[in-house]
């Protein structure tokens, strides 16, 4: 038996507590994520897909329950501190990159995920050939862009830097947040094709949002459908290989 | 001449102020107004320590230091008591005007027969304003020197990142408050070390005299980045002292036509409006290079 890379215990999160509005997100979520799982997540919007996100990456904490990591009780960890093990992908491909500052400055940046940084030069030049290589993997012409500015990207080459700079310091989780859903069919094909190849490759455990049912049930070895909440649905191996998206939107219902 | 040579002196040592502009406005992205407090701060700290017979460089680098703190209150403010950093700067700002009338005493201090930096032998030597030159050429290389060094440090890079995107940054785990609050102690320390070498250069100091600071160091930085365009950031930084320069070029040109130095902030803050206002106009009329022609036969 394999010891879990993440356990969430009871974990439940309530906003605008004390006031008329208040609304609990988060119902008792328990969730064991075991090292190399690649989980997919589907829901409605406001099923709880982006908060259980927040509450795994420390944007938010739980009010409720336990969040461990390796074994270790992280609930109360600030979210800098988190980034050590965890890395995240957003939505808006202008939050994963720093507009001004170059593709070769980004990817250093991020070379030193959840490190100190100290009062030492950054040497950037000894680093090039490396960042050359592996952003053409991604086969998108971003090798020929290292010294531009990241703002003078397509949304798709920005979206590619952001989830190389997630992975470039292998994190123990991954979070995608619908991280394909801004960009065209074509250029979301592509990343997410890439995107799961560099899982496998790395054996990353990672958990993705999506709202494309066909992307949810192809990638991954689990799906949680999330609703009011709650977990719905947890399904794996014959399970989710069986689903067609019909079947999957019934547990919407 | 000497008015020209006067104009280059102060555009050096103002020029100061818009290095530590440039930390807070244009990399933090934050417009710090606790700068027309910390001028007349670190003016009011060295002046009142060489009234009291302290050494001119130590009463500065006290300067420095009062300026460190009040950048550290706004940065606190701002990123623990998550008040908007426009409003904490114009806090702070308003509580040191209170603190320097307490530290002077009154509302101006002459330094009149007094041991200033400008006091020193060879300074005394040189040709009228030269002193200012020199001083000011002097410190603004040693000032532009250590902030290219720190911005191409690990740490630069990552205050760099907090200014450019702050949710990016987080995620990678830079401690992003700590970057605002450090920018900000770095910068209103520079501030305080300005407004220590301005009151000896003037040989006062007053509790006014930081009303319009934060325009002037605005207008140097706009009018270095309007005047030479894309650059690097160590470029960008020469072109914030020459943006200064130019701007207390363009002030004396002003002055010839007959204004008085009581015009000086409607002046400024004309200048400062019509610099920010070319991309606008530039984007309807397509005048930049014309207009770019004039700013560059005054000088």
């Amino acid at each position: 038996m394999t010891k879990p890379i993440l356990e969430l215990q009871g974990v439940t999160t309530v906003v605008n507590r004390g006031t008329a509005s208040q609304t609990t997100i988060l119902k008792e979520i328990n969730l064991t994520i075991n090292p190399g799982d690649f989980i997919t997540i589907v829901g409605t919007n406001g099923a709880g897909k982006s908060t259980l996100f927040n509450v795994i990456g420390g944007n938010l904490t739980a009010d409720r329950g336990k969040l461990l990591h390796n074994g270790t009780d992280i609930t109360h960890l600030s979210q800098e501190a988190r980034t050590k093990f965890l890395a995240r992908v957003f939505q808006d491909p202008k939050l994963g990159t720093a507009p001004r500052m170059t593709v070769a400055e980004n990817l250093l940046l991020a070379e030193k995920r959840g490190q100190p940084r100290h009062l030492v030069f950054r040497r950037l030049k000894t680093r090039l050939k490396g960042f050359e290589t592996l952003v053409a993997t991604m086969n998108n012409g971003l090798e020929t862009r290292l010294m531009t500015a990241t703002g003078a990207l397509s949304g798709g080459q920005r979206q590619a830097l952001s989830f190389l700079m997630a992975t470039l310091k292998r994190p123990d989780i991954l979070l995608l947040d619908e991280h394909t859903a801004a960009l065209d069919p074509h250029t979301s094909a592509t990343l997410m094709a890439a995107t799961n190849q560099r899982i496998k490759e790395d054996g990353l455990t990672a958990l993705m949002i999506t709202h494309h049912m066909e992307d949810a049930i192809h990638y991954g070895n689990r799906l949680l459908v999330l609703k009011d909440g709650q977990i719905k649905a947890d399904l794996a191996g014959k399970e989710k290989a069986s689903l067609t998206p019909e079947r999957l939107a019934a547990y919407f219902e | 001449m000497t008015l020209i040579t006067s104009a280059i002196g102060q555009g050096l040592l103002w020029a100061l102020l818009g290095l530590s502009l440039y930390l807070s406005f244009r990399i933090l992205n934050i417009t710090d107004m606790t700068v027309e407090g910390t001028f007349p701060l670190g003016a009011a700290t060295a002046v009142t320590m060489i009234v009291h017979g302290v050494n001119p460089l130590l009463a500065s680098l006290a300067a420095t230091g009062t300026g460190m703190i009040a950048g550290l209150i706004t940065g606190l403010l701002t990123t623990k008591g998550k008040i908007p950093s426009l409003l904490a700067g114009i806090l702070t700002m308003t509580a040191a005007y209170s603190v320097n009338l307490r530290i002077m005493g009154k509302s101006n201090t002459s330094l009149l027969g007094q041991t200033t930096l400008f006091s020193n032998h060879f300074l005394k030597s040189l040709p009228e304003y030269f002193d200012s030159v020199v001083l000011g050429f002097s410190v603004i290389c040693i000032i532009t020197v250590l902030i290219i060094f720190f911005l191409n440090t690990d740490y630069g890079q990552a205050f760099i990142a907090t200014g450019d995107n702050l949710t990016m940054a987080r995620s990678m785990g830079i401690r992003t408050d700590r970057m605002t609050i450090v920018g900000l102690m770095i910068s209103n320390g520079m501030v305080g070390l300005g407004g220590a070498l301005i009151a000896q250069s003037n040989g006062y100091a007053d509790v006014n005299m930081g009303i319009g600071t934060i325009v002037i160091a605005l207008a140097s930085i706009i009018i270095g980045e309007v005047a030479f365009g894309e650059l690097t950031l160590s470029q960008r930084l020469v072109a914030v002292t020459l943006g200064s320069i130019i701007y207390r070029l363009i002030l004396l040109a002003v002055l010839q036509l007959g204004f008085s130095a009581n015009d000086l902030n409607l002046l400024s803050s004309i200048v400062l409006a019509l610099c920010m206002m070319i991309p606008q106009v530039d984007r309807i009329l397509n005048i930049k290079k014309p207009i770019l022609k004039g700013v560059t036969s005054h000088d």
